[in-house]
């Protein structure tokens, strides 16, 4: 492959319309830091309206306007916000926001190839999700609402603006901006695919790529599959919306009036929606957990434990994913003989999940743990996918399942498992990857104070959930006044209010290490953390095609750390093997 | 109580400012000096205890929130296989918070025990199979049991064994209500559909159907005790989920299809009410509405909404009481027939 060294490169195509993989990844970033600080403020938002439900907010007056009169948000609006938090923290912060950033940015660079194998299609799935943002916040400024439906957004009430206001334009928006969303995530998938199978360079086994490059593959193979049947879900909702087809729609009187719809079924929806959205977590997850594992070793100082296991959850987990969507619909009705099979299904995750667990934690046993910022983040996504993910044996179990869905313990077990190990793996990652991608280092001590700060708040908010969820509260109610069996939860509300402002307002400490690291942060070496992995071959400063001169051959596995014999506690995957290394080998 | 708390997150907030102010000036100072060592022995050390530390935290506060919120939590089940997924749900409590308290010390102790040392050596180690299949073999037994038993009790709530006939009950939901309608002395519902809503007739009941006459339609939903209810679930616009707490019974209600479900309640509504966790709870809850001037409650079983269906979703209830055979039999009688009603 001849490198691109001699291009000759303007503004825009340097910083606007780059094919370069490693500037795309920064695009995906900042874009995904955006759109959480938006997603994270809208739950500092509704926050305040769950713990202070008729305190007059002068905040709310001014940022929602109609919809706050008097700073005390209308119903709505709080569906509204529910719905677009959700949303963005699961699309555009943690699916692309986190694999298109670490996606792009470690690919080609750990495999050892120039670039993706097509730079162009990597800019349009960055601008498609450019676009694809713009639209999902122009959404909020529509006469009408954004869509409101919840994240998941079931018809009919998602077809019907008789039903929610926020089904008009709203969710007209939102379905046109999922679209592009999904378009993007599938041309940076298959990019990514291909990337792997094909540019991997000399000695580059699959059994020798870190596990990074694993995760980012098998999930790439996850989105493929399953985009395309959001597509099809979002599709025919479309047509229900616009061309007065009835897939989803039967028999429906609303609003006083009479819909023609007959024939249709609202749970053909789910089925759809579902197929994808379980993948769709694993698509969150995964990516965190390959950077961690990452992290974890090189800052341990010591192999990943259990390298071939840890492939093979994760592709068993991948698998299962597509098995067990129905867990998410046990109580729609379905033949209770299709709800045992996914509960088996569900339940059996639950083995390769520990094995990793397992494997984390005794990756730390006899190492030399050297507590970085990203290890910090990485041990602390070790223990909330720990806790989250235990509850999912409640939840998964059908018959458990029939008292806690939709309630808030639902919430509390998918922000922890997904929503809270994904956002520490992205920070493990930033924080581990920040000399990769700036060539600077960022200030180690405000790390330790952002991961402490929002550890801590971080269980402080979704732990107690789980009473509430126990106490029979469900989700998405505006307010839990009208039920006096719930005004003794009303303390818990608050308790959790304030660990979210605090944390929300915490993120101003990483906000500006990151800005302030970038651009005046001190200069990094080429291997900052002493790591054996490729993309710390290359030079601190960017050069189109990632190595200056030839692409360096790989002859081991990436994890010969502490490796016994050897003079220094790392030994990178292009040093070749010595006589006896090989002789003493398996 | 909720003033101390508000006073130790002010009083954490202010220890993480100062700490950030500080840490800016050494951070100032030590601009210069650029060493390539990244962390040293001191941040591993303080991270160390600190692991310790948040992992005594996190237990501590683990125990204090059981302690003070399992009092929040529902009461005993009320029906009848409720007791049964009780049972499920404390067996599996069991077994996931022994998994969480054994893994939790572990991650944050090793992270402790080996923290980095200059002259620390890491041990090189790649994998052990017989480790490793202890920890897939002993999840794989601990989950073969939960799923049995699980799949045991999914499948006696689904398909509960009649030894009498169960009363039917439909339930209908819309923006923003529900209504109860029995099917009467023939015990079958006469047929319905939105199609059908016409005046008074707001459940869309077929009047010429043989079986609609002897329909009462209510606004609240009484049971007798003991005996099993059929309970069918409809709506008329979009998805509804129908949330009985109390007796552990939830089943969407779906414009255009039909779902059921089938419970025997086994707790009266004055049962229920004179059970010491309840009389506790409800001089907790009124305690709070005093003083906020509000009118003291009195229990009651309640189904709500439980599934997101507009504005009003936060607001949809019903009001259920579950009483002797004969006070039920009384109210039975005091309802109008669909046939009086129009
Ligand atoms: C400061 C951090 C956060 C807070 C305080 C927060 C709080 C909440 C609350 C209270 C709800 C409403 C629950 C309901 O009524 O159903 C919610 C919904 C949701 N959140 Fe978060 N959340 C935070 C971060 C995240 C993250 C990191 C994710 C990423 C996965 C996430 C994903 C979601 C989703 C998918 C929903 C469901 C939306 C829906 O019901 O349609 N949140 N969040
Ligand atoms: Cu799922
Ligand atoms: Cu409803």
């Amino acid at each position: 492959m001849e490198s691109h060294e001699h291009h000759k490169e303007t503004f825009i195509t340097k910083y606007i319309f780059s094919t370069d993989h490693k500037m795309i990844a920064k695009q995906f970033l900042i874009t995904g830091m955006i759109m959480g600080i938006i997603g994270v403020g809208m739950s500092l938002l509704f926050r305040l309206q769950l713990a202070w439900p008729d305190h007059e907010w002068p905040i709310l007056d001014a940022l929602l306007g109609k919809w706050a009169e008097d700073g005390v948000m209308t119903p709505d609006i709080y569906l509204a916000l529910v719905t677009i938090h959700g949303t963005i923290m699961v699309f555009f912060v943690l699916t692309a926001g986190l694999s298109g950033t670490f996606s792009n940015l470690l690919i080609p660079l750990q495999i050892g190839a120039r670039d993706m194998a097509s730079g162009f299609i990597n800019m349009l799935s960055y601008w498609f999700f450019f676009v694809s943002s713009v639209v999902m916040i122009s959404s909020l400024f529509v006469e009408n609402g954004p869509a409101s439906a919840g994240w998941t957004i079931y018809p009919p009430l998602s077809a019907l603006p008789q039903a929610i206001p926020g089904s008009g334009t709203g969710m007209t928006l939102w379905l046109v901006s999922m679209s592009l969303f999904i378009v993007s995530s599938l041309l940076g998938a298959l990019n990514y695919i291909v990337t792997v199978l094909n540019l991997r360079t000399k000695g580059m086994s699959m059994t020798r790529l870190p596990l990074t490059i694993w995760a980012f593959f098998v999930t790439a193979i996850l989105g493929v599959l399953s985009f395309p049947v959001l597509f099809s879900a979002a599709l025919l909702l479309i047509f229900d919306r616009s061309f007065g087809t009835s897939f989803y729609l039967s028999d429906i009187m609303v609003a006083g009036e009479l819909l023609t719809n007959q024939g249709g079924s609202p749970i053909l929806y789910q089925h759809l929606f579902w197929f994808l959205g379980h993948p769709e977590v694993y698509i969150i997850l995964l990516p965190a957990l390959g950077i961690s594992s990452e992290v974890i070793s090189t800052n341990a100082r010591k192999p990943i434990f259990g390298y071939r296991a840890m492939v093979g959850s994760i592709l068993a987990i991948a698998f299962l994913s597509f098995i067990v969507w129905g867990h998410h619909m046990f109580v729609t009705g379905m033949n209770p003989f299709l709800g045992s099979v996914f509960t088996f299904t569900t339940l059996l995750i639950a083995i390769p999940s520990a094995v990793k667990a397992f494997n984390y934690i005794t990756t730390l046993w006899k190492g030399n743990l050297q507590f970085t910022p990203a290890m910090m983040f990485s041990i602390g996504l070790v223990s909330t996918f720990i806790t989250g993910g235990v509850t999912g044996l409640i939840l998964g179990d059908s018959a458990l399942d029939i008292n806690v869905h939709d309630t808030y313990f639902v919430v509390a077990h998918f922000h922890i498992v997904m929503g809270l190990s994904a956002i520490f793996g992205l920070f493990a990652g930033v924080y581990h990857w920040f000399p990769k991608l700036f060539g600077r280092r960022m200030n180690k001590n405000l790390g330790y104070v952002h991961f402490w700060v929002t550890f801590i708040c971080a269980y402080g908010v979704f732990f107690p959930m789980h009473f509430l969820g126990m106490a029979g509260l469900p989700r998405r109610y505006y307010t839990n006044t009208n039920f006096p069996m719930f005004d003794d939860l009303a303390d818990i509300n608050v308790v959790v209010s304030y660990f979210a402002i605090i944390g929300g307002i915490a993120q101003v400490i990483f906000i500006y290490n990151f800005f302030y690291s970038a651009l005046r942060g001190k200069k990094s070496s080429q291997n900052p953390w002493r790591s054996n992995t490729l993309e710390w071959t290359t030079p601190v400063e960017h050069v189109h095609g990632n190595w200056p001169g030839e692409i360096p051959e790989v002859h081991r596995w990436p994890y010969d750390y502490s490796k016994p014999g050897a003079d220094e506690d790392f030994i990178p995957q292009i040093v070749p093997m010595t006589e006896e290394e090989i002789a003493t080998s398996h | 109580m909720e003033t101390l708390l508000v006073i130790v997150v002010a009083l954490l907030a202010v220890a993480a400012l100062t700490q950030a102010v500080r840490i800016f000036e050494i951070s100032s100072q030590i601009k210069g000096t650029d060493t390539d060592v990244k962390v040293d022995d001191r941040d591993n050390n303080t991270q160390g205890w600190l692991m310790i530390l948040f992992l005594v935290f996190f237990f501590g506060a683990f125990a204090w929130m059981v302690n003070e919120y399992m009092d929040v939590t529902l009461p005993v089940a009320a029906s009848e296989h409720g007791a049964e997924i009780d049972n499920l749900w404390n067996i599996s409590m069991g077994v996931i918070l022994t998994a969480f308290l054994v893994t939790q010390p572990l991650l944050f102790g090793f992270a402790f025990m080996f923290r980095g040392r200059k002259n620390r050596k890491a041990t090189y180690m790649e994998h052990n199979n017989r480790l490793e299949l202890f920890w897939t073999g002993v999840p794989a037994v601990v989950l073969a049991g939960l799923i049995l038993y699980g799949l045991t009790t999914w499948s006696n709530v689904m398909n509960p064994e009649n030894t009498e006939e169960p009363m039917v009950v439909e339930i209908y939901a819309k923006q923003f209500g529900w209504q109860a309608r029995y099917a009467g002395s023939d015990n079958e519902l006469g047929y319905a559909n939105v199609r059908l809503i016409e005046g008074v007739n707001t459940l869309g009941v077929d009047p010429s159907d043989e079986h609609s006459a002897n329909d009462i339609v209510t606004n609240e939903l009484h049971l007798p005790k003991g005996r099993p209810v059929l309970l069918k679930f409809r709506s008329q616009d979009v998805i509804h989920s129908a949330y009985l707490p109390h007796f552990r019974v939830q089943m969407n209600c779906v414009p255009g299809t039909r779902t059921q479900f089938q419970f025997t309640p086994n707790i009266t509504t004055a049962e229920m009410r004179s059970k010491p966790e309840m009389i506790k709870k409800v001089k907790r809850v009124n305690a709070l509405r005093a003083e906020r001037g509000e009118d003291p409650w009195e229990f009651d079983y309640v189904l709500l909404c439980n599934k997101i269906c507009g504005a009003a979703h936060y607001n949809m209830q019903l009001k259920v009481v579950v009483e002797e055979e004969g006070a039920f039999n009384d109210w039975m009688k005091q309802q109008q027939t669909f046939a009086e009603m129009l």
